[in-house]
């Protein structure tokens, strides 16, 4: 086959360009296509060994390196947040391996991995988003064993995540689940979303841009399609809400980002700023205009 | 103002070369060698070759030397590059019997063809720390008997099989390629070669304390070391343009065949039954704690009762491999802000919805 | 072997290029995308469906080919540039390349199970053209409101049975057609109305 390594160019002359091997990245990418011909669907994948470890995004930069390309614009974050160690060192690792333009731009970035958030800032048609997911399946925390909750899924039988949402309203009084909220994807498969906050939620439904989830450790790749239903479980009586700040960011004075709570000192006296660090800044530059 | 753990590139670039110089330790120190590595700690090479599937010294003392000694992070090294080569083909499967054993007992028969040999063992060493290693004497060579590579041991387990007594290794599958756990996602329920795969990957720790567990009554294991060998196997592979296996390489590999008692059937006269064990270079304790694990897992084949973790083959499956096990147990260290403030968020709201009604609960009460 | 036709000229660049307009065009269904990395089409398959081959099938992946789309030039090609068994029966490979004269067009190929949906196969079907044909409208994940195509030389009987294959869902075939150098997605997701 004329295709094996090549050379990048880019000082790391013994990897392949993105690092992984162009048949690892054909499998990627056919798993991909799976994924988003079937959406909330988790499709098992030959995940490979990264040099980063396993729970710290393996699986969404397999997926960002089975689709990058020179013509890209890499934005990386982590809670938000462009310089958090994390995404520092993924953001680092494609500028090394793939040679690709970075930037902390929600609308200049053509590809965004992240971990945790999905940016305040609206997504455009053409756009991807790349989540890095630690458990790909909603029902896992109810039932361990992936023979039980594949099934579960095959025959569209999610009673178990409705009798535990409503236990948390029988003890609590709301749905007391405050990040990885489960959804529905195109009124067929229950989905983690991630560990995004609930906050977010809203966000992934009929979103413009792509949504690729990849879970390295686990091996399982999913996607939710442009202009996809993403509904939030929930039931009439209890609808599903997303978290309310009494406080504004203390920099960009946002009303309606989700915040950070950063403990100032030994007091306990406390500051809420943005956790989308790019959103923040945008803000801040507008008001200084 | 105060940044929570934002770090940055600075703060990583400082790290990096911070855990450098600390791998380095103190200068009046020599440097170590991957050939001081390679030779003087060589079942740490062992186990990181064996785990990483892939066997190379040189690479796997780098990958020690690079990780400060750390086997688990080597481990990870020497797999992520492993991954990024490209893929050949694969070797015609090893024969054991044809070892050239530097080692080789069996404690289920006094004397076997071939002989009980001892070889280099801990295990009649007193533990008893040798202050001499301390200095930096020579040490002289041991006497040795000069190896007959025309010797060959007959494999216990093979003596046992003609009489019927214990069960025949599963068919070899020909012309059928073994799914390869490195690039095929797992599904369950595994085959056994794709079990035996992720036991040979999978943590020594993880596996001994199992197969003890197995020993303890969690399972329902009756072992007996059937063998375990120590020494050099050819490796072969087949050229597609020349259509016949060439040797390519020797490679030292650890064998255990355990042997375990089966009641037998109504049908099935009783028979003992085997867990197999194979691990690169002298890794006794990994081969006997996996052939332990490999024959509770084989509890639903020969059906036995599936009641301990042992036996479970998804739990055994999902939790044996170290390198995501260390993975996803660190990665709390990453932040996790976001998802904690919205955790604070929920908390606070349900904590003011009690103290309201408790307060109303006194009110009332006062009230009555 | 010299008169196999060359493969791309920059693997991992062009295959990276050409997989991320089909992901773009998987993403939107009915949106009609220009593979251009200066391929020309081996024996009677087009570029666009020569493209799909060079970037997504290699050994891992076997292939079948319609009685009217293979010859030895493209088995050939296959061979040297994806080294992809070719299977003799429809329903063992993972890609299907074909053409609109197979009738019915769905049926034989592998849909994967309600447990392993992803066990299915993508159909690569040349079309004369894709525009001009029967108006067609698309509803479902990837459009925003609806799409319209007009698929030429699709048979009347498309509409009723790609309704039939798709009660099968999460099971089914996932389409790509194919023109010149031109290509559309209809994932196993989308409704497709006259």
């Amino acid at each position: 086959m004329p295709d094996t390594v090549q050379q990048n160019g880019h000082g790391e002359g013994a990897y392949n360009y993105a690092y992984l091997d162009e048949q690892t990245k054909r499998m990627i990418r056919r798993a991909i296509l799976k994924a988003v011909a079937v959406p909330g669907y988790q499709v098992p994948f030959g995940g490979r060994e990264m040099p980063l470890p396993y729970g710290w995004g393996t699986g969404g930069i397999q997926v960002t390196a089975a689709i990058i390309g020179r013509d890209d614009t890499l934005k990386v974050i982590d809670q938000g947040a462009d310089d958090t160690t994390n995404a520092v060192s993924i953001r680092r690792f494609f500028a090394r391996v793939a040679g690709v333009a970075t930037t902390t731009r929600t609308e200049e970035a053509t590809i965004i991995q992240t971990r945790h958030r999905v940016p305040e800032t609206s997504l455009k048609d053409g756009q991807i988003l790349v989540f890095q997911v630690p458990i790909p399946e909603p029902l896992r925390m109810l039932e361990p064993r992936e023979t039980e909750t594949r099934t579960l899924h095959a025959l569209c039988e999610y009673g178990v995540m409705q009798v535990s949402l409503y236990e948390s309203i029988a003890r609590h009084g709301r749905i007391a689940k405050t990040y990885n909220y489960p959804v529905l994807v195109n009124g067929r498969y229950i989905m983690s979303p991630s560990p995004i906050p609930k906050f977010d939620n809203p966000k992934l439904d009929r979103n413009p841009a792509l949504q690729l989830y990849g879970a390295g450790r686990e091996k399982r790749i999913y996607a939710v399609p442009p202009y996809t239903s993403v509904k939030s479980l929930d039931f009439e009586d209890h609808p599903f809400e997303i978290e309310r700040w009494t406080e504004c960011c203390a920099l960009c004075g946002s009303t309606e980002s989700f915040l950070d709570e950063m403990i100032v000192d030994d007091t306990g006296k406390r500051r809420f700023i943005c956790s989308d660090t790019d959103y923040c800044q945008e803000r801040q530059d507008g008001q200084r205009r | 103002m105060y940044v929570a753990v934002k770090g940055g590139e600075t703060a990583i670039a400082h790290a990096l070369e911070l855990l450098a110089d600390r791998r380095r330790g103190s200068r009046d120190v020599p440097e170590l060698t991957l050939d001081q590595i390679d030779q003087q700690l060589a079942q740490s090479v062992d186990r990181v070759m064996t785990e990483g599937s892939c066997y190379d010294r040189q690479l796997a003392a780098l990958a020690i030397k690079q990780a400060r000694g750390d086997l688990i992070e080597a481990i990870f090294l020497l797999r992520a590059y492993r991954t990024t080569l490209p893929r050949f083909g694969h070797s015609e499967p090893i024969d054991t019997s044809r070892m050239s054993a530097e080692r080789r007992i069996s404690s289920t028969f006094k004397d076997v063809p071939g002989g009980q040999v001892l070889g280099p063992t801990f295990d009649y060493t007193h533990r008893l720390l040798d202050f001499s290693l301390m200095a930096n004497g020579e040490r002289p060579t041991a006497p040795t008997a000069p190896i007959d590579a025309a010797q060959i041991f007959p494999r216990v387990g093979d003596i046992l099989e003609r009489e019927g007594m214990l069960e025949p290794p599963p068919p070899a599958d020909a012309g059928v390629s073994t799914q390869d756990i490195t690039r095929d996602p797992l599904t369950l329920p595994a085959s056994r070669p794709v079990r035996l795969q992720a036991l040979a990957r999978g943590d020594e720790g993880f596996l001994l304390a199992l197969g003890y567990s197995t020993q303890r009554g969690y399972g329902n294991n009756h072992p007996f070391v059937g063998e375990i060998r120590f020494g050099a196997v050819p490796v072969s592979f087949v050229p597609e343009e020349l259509g016949f296996p060439i040797e390519i390489a020797e490679i030292d590999v650890t064998e255990c065949d355990m042997v375990n008692q089966f009641a037998g059937s109504h049908d099935v006269p009783p028979q003992f039954t085997r867990g197999y064990g194979l691990a690169f270079g002298h890794a006794e304790r990994k081969a006997m704690a996996m052939a332990l694990v490999d024959r509770a897992l084989r509890a639903e084949e020969l059906s036995e009762a599936v009641i301990s973790p042992a036996q479970d083959e998804e739990f055994v499956l999902a939790h044996s491999d170290n390198v995501e096990a260390s993975g996803f147990v660190q990665h709390l260290k990453l932040p996790h802000y976001v998802d904690f403030q919205s955790e604070l968020v929920v908390v606070r709201a349900l904590r003011a919805e009690v103290e309201a009604r408790q307060q109303q609960a006194a009110l009332d009460q006062a009230a009555e | 072997m010299s008169d196999i036709a060359l493969g791309l000229a920059d693997p991992a660049h062009d295959s990276q290029r050409l997989f991320r307009t089909l992901l773009d065009a998987f993403a939107h269904p009915g949106r009609i995308v220009s593979l251009t990395e200066g391929l020309a089409g081996v024996g009677s398959l087009s570029p666009a469906a020569t493209a799909f081959l060079l970037m997504l099938v290699d050994r891992d992946t076997p292939l079948w080919f319609s009685p009217d789309l293979d010859s030895p030039i493209v088995r050939d090609f296959v061979r040297f540039h994806t080294g992809a068994p070719l299977v003799a029966r429809e329903v063992d490979a993972q890609f299907a390349f074909l053409t609109l004269r197979r009738a019915p067009l769905l049926d034989g190929f592998a849909i994967g199970t309600d447990l392993y949906p992803d066990r299915s196969a993508t159909l690569v079907i040349e079309v004369p053209s894709l525009v001009g044909g029967p108006p067609l409208t698309l509803r479902g994940p990837g459009i925003e409101h609806q799409a319209c195509v007009g698929i030429a030389g699709l048979p009347a009987s498309f509409v009723a049975e790609w309704s039939a294959h798709r009660a099968l869902f999460p099971c089914g075939v996932d389409l790509v057609f194919v023109a010149g150098t031109e290509l559309m997605a209809l994932p196993r997701s989308i409704a497709v109305e006259s």
